[in-house]
């Protein structure tokens, strides 16, 4: 079986006018780097959300590894937020702590050498480090668990372009050809070249699933053209 | 650093390119050993099972040889790299000339403009 996550008729209403994700039914497989694309307000979030179990759909299912989203399936995936939750005076070593006693699937020494990489001091306290640094921070403690699903929620939109490559570079490398790694983002050129396929959503629908060199074959452009004509206001 | 890419083109098949490009230029000579998927990948900074896709690619055309035990290496085949070599001139004049045709010169105009540059 080479299904990761499967998605059947999933809707999601905050009330009956506003409908957030809408009917959305999708597999996505193991082994892929994932864009998740589509503008403000279309949905992606509530999708990743509901993924993680922090939202639970109104209608239809969603299954990891074939376990419904519940608790087993925290265990499988690593959810990196749209906010930060790390606030407080705890020092970065601190955290690891935490998380090495949270995961069994942490890899502590993973972490350390990222923050040495990327020139973190473990000892700094969290509400000492600049938004981009704690960014930073959140990041290196997701991809440092040995995880089947990685969800990203915005991971790149808050750092600068050099942290960027390096976070980019950082996905590419401890890229498991088991695990699979979901990116939502509209910073769509900046990782283009990372991704294997891209989810489209507009209005809380799926537009469209494809590869990214499918997108390139067909339309003769890069995806992020491509989804600036199919958006474009 | 990671690679340019054209944004209209598969980046499969711009890899492709890149790395016959290296070959036949000597960078990766023949029978030398390739970088595994990942560190290329890494290098050029694009999705690993996109590089995957291009080295098949390259296998296929036989200029990259998958050993069991010795990973990738380059052919031996030093025909086969020249072959490739050609190809790639050729294609490359065939655009010159189009261009060249573009604004309206002669064979024999190109020929001497040519040697002109080329100081003969």
């Amino acid at each position: 079986m080479n299904e990761l996550v499967e998605f059947l008729g999933v809707t999601k209403s905050y009330d009956s006018k506003k409908i957030a994700v809408d009917n959305v039914t999708l597999k996505l497989p193991k082994g892929k780097i994932i864009g998740l694309l589509g503008p403000n307000g279309s949905g992606k979030t509530t999708l990743i959300k509901m993924m993680n179990g922090l939202l639970v759909p109104t209608s239809g299912s969603i299954r990891i590894n074939g376990v419904p989203v519940g608790a087993q399936t925290k265990a499988m995936v690593a959810y990196l937020p749209d906010r930060t939750y790390l606030t407080g005076n705890k020092t970065v070593s601190h955290i690891l702590d935490y998380f090495v006693d949270f995961y069994a699937d942490f890899s502590r020494e993973r972490a350390e050498q990222m923050l040495a990489n990327l020139g973190i001091d473990p000892s700094a306290r969290m509400n000492s480090l600049s938004k981009g640094t704690k960014e930073k921070v959140q990041l290196i403690l997701v991809m440092s668990r040995n995880a089947d699903l990685y969800v990203l929620d915005e991971p790149i939109a808050g750092v600068d372009p050099a942290a960027r490559d390096y976070i980019l570079r950082t996905i590419i490398n401890n890229y498991n050809p088991e695990a699979t790694v979901l990116i939502s983002t509209h910073l769509i050129s900046d990782i283009e070249q990372v991704l294997d396929e891209v989810v489209f959503m507009r209005y809380g629908k799926l537009v469209l699933y494809t590869s990214v060199d499918n997108i390139r074959e067909e339309k003769g452009k890069s995806v992020d053209a491509y989804f600036r004509e199919v958006f474009a206001c | 650093m990671a690679w340019d890419m054209d944004s209209d083109r598969p980046i499969y098949a711009q890899l492709v390119e890149r790395i016959k490009m290296q070959i036949v230029s000597g960078y990766y000579p023949c029978g030398a050993k390739m970088p595994s998927v990942r560190e290329l990948a890494a290098e050029a900074a694009v999705n690993p099972n996109t590089m995957q896709r291009a080295f098949a690619e390259l296998e296929r055309s036989g200029l990259i040889l998958t050993q069991r035990t010795n990973g990738r290496t380059v052919t031996e085949d030093k025909a086969l790299v020249e072959g490739v070599r050609h190809d790639m001139a050729r294609s490359h004049m065939n655009t010159f000339v189009d261009r060249m045709r573009e604004l309206g010169y002669t064979g024999d105009e190109i020929l001497t403009l040519l040697k002109e540059v080329l100081g003969l």
